[in-house]
């Protein structure tokens, strides 16, 4: 059983991303991501889900092109990006951004919140030099933060602030395709919604496309339309968030799902735990 | 911050009394005084009692620290009892050859540490990587007397190109190149000194910079690597740069005794030894002061740079 049989057609679209059998070996003979395929259509949200060291990661990080596949090619908008110099990747890096799990250490230190937002917009020249503050501040606007936050440094702010610094910073290219990398799991819960609320307004806002990786099922099913599960580098299952949740055909799977806590007490009562395989 | 510097002045006060009072108290326990290290056949036993009550060595110590104390309020740091010249002005003298080497071995050792440093951990285990590392380990473990005495055996007494001692040449007109070719050797040893010390901090400064997650930020943001490197990550790695600067300071200090020693570099250094030998009391006093004032200076000054380039660095009290 091929994953091709699991994805839906999306009405003709044509997908925005396509990974084709996605491999990435390690010098030490690890097998990071072991021939992964799957496709993100334009608007929608994919949810990448596994445990630590499945290779979720490294497949976020080879699209933005930060790591190079061992084999395999990756399709941006009908083009192989796979194998493209570093100058080409320039132009494209406005198109495919990142947002990292740890915004405490993923932000320079020393810059001020309007440098590390206004930097990328010089380098790629997205607006003019003399809109660049107004194209700042609209980006805070878009994240909910204040605009005297500009002239503020990182440490000066809240897990979930930076978290939305580093969401700002993604958007100020005008992306089309996110990849969100674990982009909650360093919050606490509470900020971890509005976090995630974000995503999904920003999502209908701007019609971005999110490849969303998580470790967790919680974060997932809330702003996924399709979900891939990942297992020591392969896909094991893919498909709509309703037949992953309801009906998974996986045993890795359907172990992940009894492995998530329910948080009614009377219903986790009723379930038994069982051991995640491998 | 101006209220915190005014503090570390305050604190500085008590410091220095400290200081001078402990080198005072050392300084006496040295067998000798100055007028013993006078001594020759010649000089009858009661001229030297006349000179020494003169000097007024023959007060009780305390009594000998007060008298100093009182002039040092008044801004009067005493007289040289071996040159009878004003002890500030000896120093002031002094001061100049001894921060023209020290600036020019600072300022090249740097110039060579800091882009050395940063390279070699760019390219961590390369033939450039060992010999930077190689070069600091000799630059650290060569002593510098030994240093100095190699380059004066192979360029003065052997290729006899370059002077073995002082700052000019005896009877000469001075000059510039004249003071430059006198400088070469003790900047020399002094640099290797300094790069030596600064190649390994800048380097490991420099890897755990390059480790972290924003310059992976940077990268994603599709800066060019030119960038990463020069806006991101040196800038970082140099913040922990400038307090290891700042120790440098009181660092050549020290290390000028030994080589204005070796070389006859008429500077501080060279005053300190002198002044040591002939148990000169009220030099040794200015030059301890000079010496504490500086330290305290090079480390204040050091936290407020450090201040300046760290954003995340706030001095509230």
């Amino acid at each position: 059983m091929s994953n091709e049989n699991h994805i839906r057609d999306n009405n003709g679209l044509q997908p925005l991303l396509t990974l084709e059998n996605l491999k990435k070996y390690y010098p030490s003979d690890v097998k990071a991501v072991d021939g992964v395929s799957f496709q993100i259509y334009p608007g929608e949200t994919l949810g990448l889900v596994g445990e630590s060291g499945s290779g979720k990661s490294t497949i976020g990080k080879m699209i933005v092109g930060l790591e190079k596949p061992t084999d395999g090619r990756i399709l941006f908008d009908g083009r192989d990006i796979s194998g493209l110099s570093s100058k080409e990747m320039m132009n494209l890096r406005s198109e495919l951004q990142i947002v990292f799990q740890d915004p405490y250490s993923s932000l320079n230190p020393r810059k001020r919140i309007a440098d590390l937002l206004a930097e990328p917009l010089k380098v790629h020249r997205i607006v003019p030099a003399k809109d660049i503050s107004g194209e700042v501040d609209r980006l805070l606007e878009l994240v909910r933060l204040p605009r005297s936050s500009k002239n503020r440094y990182p440490h000066e702010f809240s897990g979930g602030q930076r978290q939305r610094i580093g969401i700002a910073r993604a958007l100020s290219l005008k992306p089309k395709l996110i990849i969100c990398d674990e982009p909650v799991s360093a919050l606490d819960v509470s900020i971890q919604a509005q976090i995630l609320n974000l995503l999904k307004d920003l999502q209908k806002e701007l019609n971005l496309t999110y490849l969303f990786i998580a470790h967790g099922l919680g974060a997932v099913k809330y702003v996924s339309d399709r979900i891939a599960v990942m297992h020591q580098g392969k896909i094991v299952e893919i498909g709509n968030k309703a037949e992953i949740f309801h009906d998974p055909k996986h045993p890795y799977t359907k172990a992940l799902l009894d492995a998530s806590p329910i948080a009614d007490p009377r219903l986790r009562n009723k379930k038994k735990l069982t051991n995640v395989p491998g | 911050m101006l209220k915190y510097v005014i503090r570390r002045l305050l604190i500085a006060i008590p410091v220095l009394l400290g200081v001078t009072i402990i080198n005072f108290i050392i300084m006496k326990m040295a067998p000798g005084n100055p007028v013993d290290m006078l001594i020759s056949p010649q000089i009858p036993a009661e001229a030297l009692e006349a000179k020494r009550i003169e000097l007024g060595l023959n007060a009780p110590a305390y009594v000998q620290f007060w008298n100093w104390f009182t002039h040092l309020l008044q801004g009067d740091l005493g007289y040289s009892m071996v040159t009878y010249e004003p002890v500030g002005k000896m120093i002031m003298s002094r001061m100049g050859p001894t921060l023209l080497l020290m600036g020019v071995s600072l300022i090249i050792g740097v110039a060579i540490a800091i882009p050395l440093g940063i390279l070699s951990a760019r390219r961590q285990y390369s033939k450039l990587d060992y010999a930077a590392v190689t070069g600091s380990f000799l630059g650290i473990s060569i002593p510098n007397f030994f240093l100095g005495l190699g380059l004066i055996y192979v360029f003065s007494i052997w290729l006899k190109i370059l002077p073995s001692s002082g700052m000019v040449t005896l009877g000469g007109n001075g000059g510039f190149v004249d003071i430059l070719l006198h400088m070469i050797m003790p900047v020399i040893v002094l640099t290797a000194n300094v790069a030596g010390r600064n190649i390994r901090y800048v380097r490991s400064s420099m890897l755990e910079v390059l480790e972290q997650d924003y310059l992976r930020t940077a990268r994603a943001k599709g800066l060019k690597e030119t960038l990463v490197i020069n806006r991101h990550a040196v800038r970082n790695a140099l913040i922990p740069i400038v307090t290891v600067l700042g120790m440098e300071i009181p660092i050549l200090f020290g290390g000028a005794v030994v080589i204005e020693q070796i070389f006859s570099w008429p500077g501080i250094g060279q005053l300190t030894m002198s002044s040591i030998m002939s148990r000169d009391y009220s030099t040794i006093m200015g030059l301890n002061l000079m010496a504490a004032v500086i330290v305290i200076g090079a480390n204040l000054l050091t936290d407020i740079v450090y201040a300046l380039v760290d954003p995340r660095i706030k001095y509230n009290k």
